[in-house]
């Protein structure tokens, strides 16, 4: 095979790395290129799908943030200003009040505030808020799913892969682009998919 | 009162359970009220995410400290200089970029976007990938010396570097080929990132997270205070990558500046073992010997592969729980059969789905069918590493000097100050 020719050893080698150079980074530059058919110069960023979500309590546990930032969010206009709100009352609260005992959320992020008879309007305060879907679920099943889960993104790292991506159960977090970043209900949606 | 409100929930209750088909969205239960009041309703926030603008910055950050790590090798021999680079990349790209997406971790986007044209890969997460790789073209493993945060934490805690055997470091060095091998497969079928899952610290640099993966990251640094960055030599699956194109690259640091006086000083200096010594006494074997064994090696390669494919196409089944929904088919199949009683958040979330067991049952075989077909690629390439792995130990090397091997060497700089020729060069010998 290749014998060291005494007179040229370091042309020879320079020949050989060069080829192996250039076949190296034709190899990179065609990899990435076919890799790269469809990129863009956008960012992706994580969002769930509050349609898809089963308010299994994942969101809460799994994201790589303590607290998560996972967050409820209210569609006001889905929302019915109802005095007996599924989402803030525990279903056998003893009486319509904002004592904590009577509060869904364990940790009183969610705000009754009352507008006219018979109507409260609700929010949240995210620095509260846990995303444990708790009042979502409550929500949904008493009321309009007017609360739903979303990944707030001044508090999301944006990691690689989304922890809580793959611990849902239901599939319902996909990646989005970074000017698109929310998937909301009700009106707002339109904000960012106005198709839908 | 109370009595009113329990059976009003009651009664909502039951309509809903009758109701459940038509779920949620889109129903108003409830209608959306008349105020009479001059009530303002209010919008949700929309916090944006990290602006685009810093995606270019994070670009810039990466090209400048490549840039001025390979200068500060090649030019200026300054180990002093990389050590401060790698505490800018630690608050850089550690703590302050907090990680992702790093140059190890975009292996799994390239391998992922590769297997689903539907994936747009963002153009800043290729340009993570392929720079380090470039750079480690021409000027060897930069970045890993000044660049890469998870080498950098990892090179600060070195203290008391001890050497270990020839053989266990040759077979330990092997599992980054495995590592690298079944993090693609995994990516490449959509099950899952590990390389992010078991990001040893990641954590670390987010002050927070899992503990298991917190005690991985804090175990590795304790090792790493006598094992010279473990994770780098033994696990990083990027590593592999930077390692082939160092191989080759055109200019690669060296331990002189100029000649080796083979005064030995160097020798051990290297805490992760990449200096390769010159090859002093008479080879044992004649070179048709050892010409002969490559030959043979050569020879028995292809069939080396096809046995090394076929077997890894014979893993698909216990690989693809690597899957999430092979697990939930698994967990779904044994509550069925009881085998277990307990059921997990995903079985019954499953059953709730209104999914049929067969439409289950066939994701699952399609995930299996591709780890098959990536279980051959899998299993060739590692008996391809393999190969080249014994052809490298058995040819016969003709080294006169001193020299750090292209593969491992991991451009630190450390070894510079053990040359005499180094401190000739830059005059700092004539006081003493
Ligand atoms: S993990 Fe998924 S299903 Fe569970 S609360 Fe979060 S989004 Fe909803
Ligand atoms: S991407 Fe990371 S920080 Fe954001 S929600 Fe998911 S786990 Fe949490
Ligand atoms: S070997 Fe891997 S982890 Fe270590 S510095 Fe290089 S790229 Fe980073
Ligand atoms: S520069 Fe020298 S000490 Fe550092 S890794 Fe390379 S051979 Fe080892």
């Amino acid at each position: 095979m290749d014998k060291p020719n005494k007179n040229q050893p370091v042309s020879r080698r320079t020949f050989f790395g060069d080829t192996l150079r250039t076949l190296s980074a034709l190899g990179l530059g065609s990899l990435v290129g076919f890799g790269a058919r469809k990129a863009t110069s956008e960012e992706l960023v994580w969002q769930l799908d509050p349609d898809k979500c089963v308010q299994c309590g994942q969101c809460a546990t799994e994201c790589v943030l303590d607290p998560s930032a996972v967050k409820c969010v209210h569609a006001f206009d889905v929302c019915g200003y109802c005095k007996l709100c599924g989402g803030y009352f525990k279903p056998d609260a003893k009486s319509l009040d904002t004592a904590a005992e009577n509060q869904l959320c364990p940790t009183g992020a969610l705000i009754r505030k009352f507008v006219e008879d018979p109507y409260y309007e609700y929010t949240i305060d995210e620095s509260l808020c846990i995303g444990c879907a708790k009042c979502v679920k409550g929500c949904g099943a008493f009321g309009n799913g007017s609360l739903h889960l979303q990944v707030r993104h001044d508090c999301c790292v944006n990691c690689n892969e989304c922890s809580i991506a793959k611990a849902c159960p239901s599939n319902a977090f996909q990646r989005v682009p970074a000017s698109k970043p929310y998937l909301y209900r009700g009106v707002q949606r339109k904000d960012f998919y106005p198709e839908k | 009162m109370l009595l009113k409100n329990k059976t009003i929930l009651l009664t909502i209750f039951i309509i809903m359970n009758l109701a459940s088909a038509a779920q949620l969205f889109g129903i108003e239960r409830f209608p959306r009220p008349q105020f009479e009041s001059d009530y303002q309703q209010p919008r949700m926030t929309s916090p944006d995410p990290r602006a685009a603008t810093y995606e270019y910055i994070d670009i810039a950050a990466l090209l400048a400290a490549l840039s001025v790590t390979t200068f500060l090798i090649l030019k200026k021999r300054s180990r002093r200089g990389v050590f401060v680079m790698m505490l800018l990349s630690i608050a850089y790209f550690g703590f302050w970029r907090k990680g992702c997406v790093c140059s190890v971790g975009s292996i799994q986007n390239v391998a992922y976007a590769l297997a689903n044209p539907d994936y747009a890969i963002p153009i800043s997460v290729i340009v993570f990938f392929i720079l380090p790789l470039v750079f480690s073209l021409f000027f060897g493993r930069t970045f890993c010396a000044g660049v890469c945060p998870l080498g950098a934490i990892q090179d600060v805690v070195i203290l008391k570097p001890q050497r270990i055997p020839l053989w266990l470091n040759h077979m330990l060095r092997g599992i980054p080929f495995l590592y690298l091998g079944i993090a693609v497969l995994a990516a490449v079928t959509g099950s899952m990132f590990l390389i992010c899952r078991f990001d040893p610290f990641i954590a670390l640099y987010r002050m927070g997270g899992d503990w298991g993966m917190v005690s991985f990251g804090v175990a590795l640094l304790l090792v790493g205070v006598f094992i010279a960055r473990p994770y780098c030599r033994f696990l990083c699956p990027y590593g592999v990558l930077l390692g082939w194109l160092s191989k080759f690259s055109k200019y690669h640091a060296s331990i002189t500046p100029d000649e080796c006086i083979q005064c030995k000083l160097c020798e051990t200096s290297c805490p992760f073992e990449a200096i390769d010594v010159p090859v002093t006494e008479k080879p044992v074997e004649s070179q048709t010997v050892a010409r002969r064994r490559l030959a043979i090696i050569l020879i028995v390669m292809p069939v080396f592969m096809l046995l090394g494919g076929w077997i890894g196409s014979h893993l698909n089944k216990p690989l693809s729980r690597l899957h999430p929904t092979v697990r939930l088919a698994e967990q779904v199949n044994n509550e069925n059969a009881g085998r277990i009683y307990e059921t997990t958040i995903y079985s019954r979330t499953f059953r709730a789905s209104g999914e049929t067991m067969e439409q289950l049952m066939a994701e699952v075989r399609q995930i299996e069918h591709k780890y098959k077909i990536g279980g051959w690629w899998l299993g060739m390439f590692l008996a391809t590493a393999a190969g080249m792995a014994l052809i490298n130990l058995s040819r016969r090397r003709r080294q006169t000097i001193y020299e750090t091997n292209h593969t491992h060497c991991l451009s630190c700089g450390r070894c510079f100050d053990y040359c005499p020729r180094h401190h000739a060069l830059k005059g700092d010998l004539v006081q003493t």
